[in-house]
């Protein structure tokens, strides 16, 4: 392959890698979220805990591949980005810091308000990485100033916070939240399902409102147009690829018009991943070449600048045609391990008693 | 201060608390997948109460490693934007690969392993755990051929304006990862080896205390010191084998590493060893540093056997490793370079570079290091004294035991501050540079991140470790004092109503 199908093929790659994150890591963030909604409880939050605990952390190894890929293909965008928005990264470092440990550590110290602490961490945890990497994922769509040699992010903190970014960052919230729900719907039975199911029918529309809502404002204030590199075909594909999330993310809801089908749990669950998915890749098709900066005249910065030379995206190539399917065929392989719904009745009776390790059955 | 200083300690703190856990996460990890097989083989359920009393330990501590790694995948980034530029081409891709190969590995089967209990057959579950400890090992490869690089620039041209790789093979043949690799790995298991020989021998000498008749948890704690023990050894003589060969690479490529490390000023045949020093330095009117001996006491002959495995090998003294890179820039002690090197050196010309790093630090941490973990490694011996065949750790009399809990409650963190004190060494003697003999760290910083910004997430991330290095302790303890547990071995179960084996 030439250089420049390198670094295009490293774009789409990185832009899938993300999209695996949300996908994935969108309903541990979503099931985090409605701790306070579906698991007053203490048992009912315990079976949220435990119907995303074998996974999350290698949902969230999608963000640091990503982050790696990065810097392998794309040394300059992640020099560039990553000291650019340095604060709000940080917001997403310690969110994912008190997440992880509250996951991991609820179990071992069970007395009730350290318990109930975790989980506060968990859900404010959750809730801060999604809005503000919802808010900068929103940037990316509109354009970032950039500027100066070695170039770098010019706007200040504050301009990142535009409506059309707050409006992304409230409407990732309740998607992650609607995709959290089908995903406990998928995975849990009894009073925890039953409940989900009451999330998706109130909280559904209004995602799907704030979602057309974003797409629509998205592509009429910021379109494909103003990306030098996307032609009139850039257009069309950010308008239909961006309907398709709206219309995904309806027909999930419409799914759970009935209850406890597990075909159409199915069908939901695909269906919610699918509409974040696109709702991505329309991010990721406007940011195609500019990576989502807009050089002030007199700097120039792409991802053709950008980029690592044939040698190591050629290297890189070869390790991800290796890596990406033996990573997705262990990953499938733990899911159906754990492929059983849970329900209160699964709950050992206290997370103490099973934390030191007396193994019942 | 400046950006550039505060970036500095941000990442030395940061990777300084990361690396706390490190090397427990990848010794434990092993040492937690054969006490299982030792399960699996025996069928003695105290090896089973073992497994699962250490893989407690193991979470806990794996648990603060993967979220304080987090931090370090992103902060080249955030704080080191001209570095990631510049080297991004070669460093970028173990890291990538690091994610993609072994971060993943890791996470998916300690899922697997932690809930499995009930759900995989007894063999692919203990499988499950040697992938975990084989992705950390992995982990240890890609991040080491990272660091190594940065060591000793192979496999890389200047291109562009920036370092670009040629030769991906050069990073895993780098004579510095070579040795590097088994330096890290040895000293890891010295760490798995530590918690077990002194979690073990503390609690043996309390269950024998509390029931001389014979407690029930005696013979456990017995297998898990003694077991921990002959590990913490047989990996401390690994550790100084490889030592003794990195430090002759080091004197090869780094020779005012080990000149700082040594606070050797003047270049000497038969160099001796200094055990204890006092140095000063202090930058002249050229922006050069100045170093002072103002005393030390030496063993002779003993550097340059160490460094050159001849007593009366010439050692090269800091004032001249200044003089020689001032005329002619960096040099080996063949006087090669590597290719970049080389090729960037017209640019490096135009920098002045204080090519002197901190005596004291480089002095302290390297003694250190090997202090720490040779105590470690005598409390080991200790320990398999005190219980062999029939008899019992001193408890006897009250100054006995409480000797002995001391000796016991630090051994786990004796070699645990060595493997800190060895990377200070590392990274410490390396300044002024980032990448050797190429890029000085000055050049490296981002140079839009302001000192508030730095001073912002430096507080942040202070907070948020120091919260989470008090639970984690108090998680620690609580679970070493719980003991061991009671155990009845795991099946596999079909019952869709069952409880779990378990949950969080
Ligand atoms: C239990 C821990 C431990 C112990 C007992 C030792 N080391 Fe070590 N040492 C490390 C743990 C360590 C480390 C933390 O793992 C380092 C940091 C970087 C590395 O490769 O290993 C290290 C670095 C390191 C370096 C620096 C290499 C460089 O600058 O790149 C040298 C020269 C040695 N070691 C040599 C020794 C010698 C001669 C030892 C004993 C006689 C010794 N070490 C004991
Ligand atoms: C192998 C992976 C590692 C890489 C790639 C790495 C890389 C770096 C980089 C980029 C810096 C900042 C620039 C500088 O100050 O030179 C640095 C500094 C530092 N690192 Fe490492 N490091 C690694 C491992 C470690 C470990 C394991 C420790 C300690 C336990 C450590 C301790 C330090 C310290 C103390 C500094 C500050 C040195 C100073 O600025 O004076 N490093 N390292
Ligand atoms: C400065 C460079 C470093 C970076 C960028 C880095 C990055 C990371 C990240 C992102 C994780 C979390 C993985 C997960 O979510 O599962 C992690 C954990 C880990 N890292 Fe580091 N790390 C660095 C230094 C090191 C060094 C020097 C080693 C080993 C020699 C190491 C070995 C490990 C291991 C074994 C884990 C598994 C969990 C644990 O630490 O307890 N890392 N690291």
């Amino acid at each position: 392959m030439s250089h420049d199908q390198l670094i295009i093929l490293w774009f789409l790659l990185i832009g899938v890698l993300w999209i695996g994150f949300f996908f994935l890591e969108g309903f541990d963030f979503g099931v985090a979220m409605l701790y306070p909604v579906i698991g007053k409880d203490p048992t009912e939050r315990r079976v949220m805990v435990n119907a995303i605990g074998p996974t999350w952390d290698a949902n969230e190894v999608w963000l640091l591949t990503a982050g790696g890929a990065t810097f392998a293909a794309f040394p300059g965008w992640y020099a560039t980005l990553f000291s650019g928005l340095y604060l709000p990264l940080l917001l997403v470092l310690l969110g994912l810091i008190i997440r992880g440990v509250s996951f991991e550590y609820r179990a071992l110290m069970p007395e009730d308000n350290w318990r109930d602490t975790f989980d506060w961490a968990a859900t404010i945890g959750s809730l801060i990485v999604t809005l503000v990497l919802a808010i900068g994922f929103a940037n990316m769509w509109k354009g970032m100033p950039v500027d100066g040699e070695p170039p770098h992010i010019s706007g200040g903190f504050w301009s990142l916070f535009s409506p059309f970014a707050l409006l992304g960052g409230v409407m990732l919230i309740a998607l992650f939240m609607v995709h959290g729900a089908v995903f406990l719907s998928l995975k849990t039975a009894g009073s925890v399902h039953d409940k989900a199911h009451g999330v998706i029918r109130t909280l559904g529309p209004i995602a799907l409102v704030l979602l057309a809502a974003f797409i629509i404002i998205g592509n009429i204030a910021y379109p494909a147009a103003s990306n030098p590199n996307l032609g009139a075909g850039g257009s069309v594909a950010m308008w239909v690829v961006g309907l398709v999330s709206v219309a995904a993310l309806a027909l999930g809801i419409l799914m759970h018009s009935k209850k406890g089908h597990q075909k159409r749990e199915n069908l939901a669950f695909l269906a919610t991943g699918i509409s974040i998915a696109t709702l991505f890749a329309t991010i990721f098709i406007k940011m195609f070449g500019t990576l989502g900066f807009v050089p002030t005249s007199g700097t120039s910065f792409d991802m053709w600048i950008a980029a690592s030379s044939p040698y190591t995206l050629n290297l890189m190539s070869k390790a991800a045609l290796f890596g990406v399917p033996l990573v997705l065929a262990y990953t499938i392989w733990s899911y159906s391990v754990f492929r059983r719904r849970l329900s209160v009745a699964n709950m050992p009776p206290e997370p103490s008693t099973v934390a030191v390790g007396a193994v019942q059955g | 201060m400046d950006a550039q200083v505060l970036a500095r300690w941000q990442f030395g703190i940061t990777t300084v608390y990361h690396f706390f856990f490190v090397p427990m996460t990848i010794g434990t990890s092993w040492m937690v997948a054969v006490l299982q097989t030792r399960w699996l083989r025996s069928g003695d359920d105290q090896w089973l109460r073992l497994t699962k009393f250490y893989s407690k330990l193991f979470l806990i501590n794996f648990t603060a490693g993967v979220v304080t790694g987090i931090v370090q995948e992103f902060q080249f980034g955030m704080n080191w934007s001209e570095y990631s530029r510049f080297v991004g081409d070669i460093f970028g891709a173990p890291l990538a690969l690091e994610a993609l190969l072994a971060f993943f590995l890791e996470s998916t089967f300690i899922g697997l392993w932690i809930f499995g209990w009930d759900k995989l057959p007894r063999g692919l579950h203990n499988l499950c755990m040697y992938i975990v400890a084989l992705g950390s090992t992995l982990s240890a490869i890609f991040i080491l051929s990272a660091n190594t690089f940065m060591q000793n620039p192979v496999g890389a041209v200047y291109e562009n304006g920036r370092a670009q790789l040629v030769d991906f093979g050069a990073l895993f043949s780098n004579p510095f990862f070579l040795v590097t690799f088994p330096h890290q790995i040895a000293a890891s298991l010295m760490v798995g080896g530590g918690l077990l020989a002194g979690v073990g021998a503390w609690k043996l000498a309390k269950v024998h205390k509390e029931n001389p008749e014979g407690h029930p948890d005696e013979m456990a704690w017995r297998k898990s010191s003694r077991m921990g023990a002959w590990v913490l050894i047989a990996a401390c003589v690994a550790v100084f084998a490889s030592g003794h060969a990195q430090a002759q690479v080091e004197a090869h490529y780094q020779p005012m590493k080990l000149a700082a490390s040594e606070g050797l000023l003047h270049t000497t045949e038969g160099a001796g060893f200094a055990i204890v020093g006092v140095y000063t330095q202090e930058r002249d009117s050229e922006g050069i540093t100045q170093v002072h001996e103002v005393w030390s006491f030496e063993v002779p002959y003993l550097l340059s056997l160490l460094a050159f495995n001849d007593p009366n090998a010439e050692v090269m003294g800091i004032n001249d490793l200044t003089e020689q890179y001032l005329q002619e820039g960096y040099r080996d002690v063949a006087g090669n370079r590597t290719v970049l090197q080389e090729e960037f050196s017209s640019e490096l010309a135009k920098l002045s570079v204080d090519p002197v790093p901190n005596v004291m630090v480089s002095f302290y941490s390297f003694r250190l290091m090997i202090g720490l973990g040779t105590v470690g490694a005598l409390i080991g011996v200790l320990i398999l004294w005190f219980t062999r065949k029939g008899h019992y750790p001193p408890t006897e009399k009250p100054w006995q035991f409480t000797t002995w809990k001391i000796a016991m409650g630090a051994l786990p963190f004796l070699p645990t501050f060595a493997n800190s004190f060895g990377w200070i060494l590392t990274e410490m003697g390396r300044q002024p540079w980032i990448v050797y003999g190429v890029l000085p760290t000055w050049t490296a910083n981002s140079p839009n991140v302001s000192a508030a910004k730095v001073i912002a997430s430096m507080s942040a991330f202070t907070l948020v470790y120091g919260i989470i290095a008090v639970v984690v302790l108090k998680l620690f303890f609580t679970y070493i004092a719980k003991g061991l547990p009671e155990v009845t071995p795991p099946e596999v179960s079909k019952d869709a109503d069952a409880p779990l084996s378990f949950a969080y």
